[in-house]
């Protein structure tokens, strides 16, 4: 396989051209998330009868 | 240059009413019927439809007649969109557009469409009963619906290579672009709940090569409907793809797709690798989560679908280092690679950046982690429900919207984007005439508006290249809000604008 060069570090998209409008604006703060205050989270917001929200979950075949 | 590659997504919304008895044809109807912006009386013009032509050259007429019937409510949008229901769901067909961030833009902008017609759909319904919609492709139980792509590409091409040089790129993408799946639908009598795997969509492909949606759906699909002028190109209408919420993953699905046609249209990619069971193997990259799996080829050697990704992404890089052109602005390809790149870099060494942009790794993280937090079994249906809630429109529910999943467009981009087309395809015409005169507008389609001026016949405007009809060609038309009959006047003055 050919040899990868130009990788970009996760912050900088520096591409010469590169608006500064089209590179990633930063997620606001707090969104990078810890995986414990996610799944804390999860608890709150998950459907309170998951097996029946599941359940029902029926979608007719589409394209 | 190569031809440009006008680009857009059509995504399928998955729809439940709870509390209710409305079936998903009469809730998609509401939804549809509800929105607000568009006029949602404006009818499709389907004389110029050809669902039945197959590119590879015969016609099935017969068995394609358009679904008039299931089609109840139809908009066309103020933004270019088509806004509609189809095989009972609401479905949003985004804009012509140059380039692939654009397409991310209009694609969040559906999202919002769909939101807010939610949400007036809702306060019409008695108290205790409520739609939901979900962009995601599968049930669960065996059903799927679709979040299609098109692509501008050249006549000159023959089908049958395009096809044959496609298909890699189709079974290897989903490594960075699936939106991941909790359960098993294949084959898709028998629905599990039970693993995960990295596509929505992988389980329903029974066929390489075929004009099928619905059924026997095939990984390259031959519709020939090019919306344009079929002597110079063809729309490309790729139905493998999983509807996504990471913005990373939908500027990749399109870029990554536009620079491989563009690669093969140039013959810049090598005839050697030919899959060998491409069926089965879409499945079996989706199975591997561990990237063992490696693919056959037709010549008996192996290869993984990250190898395949990586050679498209450098050759396609060399090809845009060389001057090719598809097209969209030069930051928005650079912009493309780079994140194609990354994405490859993250999946391949799991590195915590992948959680960010891709988004079966932080569906999966957010499964493994509940699974482990609370000693829950493989094929629990809370483990399903996580599955369903990532992909939930309603923000207090959705799962996707607090991953910390990377964004390249703003909020004030996505809401302009709700009202006002593309200027640089014939979108712009469209969303325009619609804007302005969307009473008067008969029926619409892709490459045509039909308006009544009030005389005895119609007027029909046909728009049979989506690279005029510009805001560079056409805005002055309509400055200082001319009638109607103004406007055709100042139109027929320039018939080259279209």
């Amino acid at each position: 396989m050919a040899e990868r060069i130009r990788k970009t570090s996760p912050s900088t998209h520096t591409s010469e051209d590169a608006d500064v409008e089209a590179a990633p604006v930063a997620p606001a703060s707090g969104l990078v998330a810890e995986l414990d205050d996610l799944l804390s989270e999860i608890d709150e917001v998950l459907e309170t009868n998951a097996e029946e929200f599941v359940k029902n979950y029926v979608q007719k075949g589409g394209q | 240059m190569t031809t440009p590659k006008i680009c857009g997504i059509e995504t399928e919304y998955g729809i439940l009413a709870i509390g209710s008895e409305m079936g998903p044809i009469a809730a998609s109807s509401l939804v549809v019927g509800s929105y607000s912006s568009g006029d949602s009386s404006t009818a499709w013009d389907y004389s110029l439809e050809r669902p039945g032509d197959d590119a590879r050259g015969f016609t099935l007429d017969d068995q394609f007649l358009p679904e008039i019937e299931t089609q109840i409510v139809n908009s066309v949008l103020s933004n270019g969109s088509r806004y509609y229901v189809d095989h009972a769901h609401p479905e949003v067909s985004g804009p012509e557009c140059t380039n692939a961030l654009d397409v991310v833009v209009y694609d969040l902008a559906a999202d919002e469409i769909v939101r807010r017609s939610v949400r007036a759909a809702n306060s019409q319904l008695p108290s205790g009963a409520q739609i939901v919609v979900h962009k995601n492709n599968s049930d669960g139980k065996g059903n799927s619906y679709g979040a299609h792509e098109n692509y501008l590409v050249s006549r000159e091409l023959p089908f049958d290579r395009l096809a044959a040089l496609i298909t890699p790129h189709f079974i290897s993408r989903q490594v960075i672009l699936g939106a991941g799946k909790v359960g098993r639908e294949f084959p898709q009598n028998r629905p599990s709940l039970e693993g995960f795997q990295i596509s929505q969509r992988a389980d329903f492909f029974e066929e390489e090569v075929g004009l099928e949606t619905t059924i026997k759906r095939p990984i390259v699909n031959t519709r020939d409907e090019p919306h344009c002028d079929p002597g110079s190109w063809r729309r490309f209408h790729v139905i493998v793809g999983d509807a996504n919420m990471s913005q990373a993953a939908t500027l990749v699905r399109v870029g990554s797709t536009q620079l491989a046609l563009a690669l093969i249209e140039e013959d810049l990619i090598p005839q050697h690798l030919v899959v060998a069971d491409p069926v089965n193997e879409i499945r079996q990259v989706s199975y591997d989560l561990d990237f063992q799996h490696k693919i056959a080829l037709d010549d008996g050697r192996l290869i993984s679908a990250l190898e395949i990704q990586w050679d498209l992404y450098e050759r396609s890089r060399d090809a845009v280092d060389r001057g090719l052109d598809i097209g969209s602005p030069p930051h928005v390809v650079a912009l493309v690679l780079d994140t194609w790149e990354e994405m490859l870099h993250a999946v391949e060494t799991m590195s915590p950046r992948a959680n960010q942009m891709i988004d079966w790794v932080a569906k999966r993280r957010l499964v493994d982690g509940y699974r482990a937090k609370h000693d829950l079994r493989d094929g629990d249906p809370r483990l399903k429900a996580i599955d369903l809630q990532y992909h939930d429109l309603r923000p207090e529910k959705c799962l996707a919207s607090r991953c910390g999943l990377d964004q390249f467009v703003s909020q004030d981009d996505v809401v302009q984007a709700i009202d006002s087309p593309p200027g640089d395809t014939r979108a712009f015409m469209r969303g325009m005439m619609m804007k302005h005169f969307s009473s008067d507008v008969v029926s619409a389609n892709w490459d045509s508006v039909v308006v009544d001026v009030g005389d005895e016949v119609l007027k029909r405007i046909d728009m049979p290249s989506p690279l005029r009809g510009t805001r560079a060609l056409v805005a002055s038309l309509f400055t200082g809000n001319p009638t109607l009959r103004e406007f055709l006047r100042r139109l027929e003055g320039g018939v080259e604008r279209l």
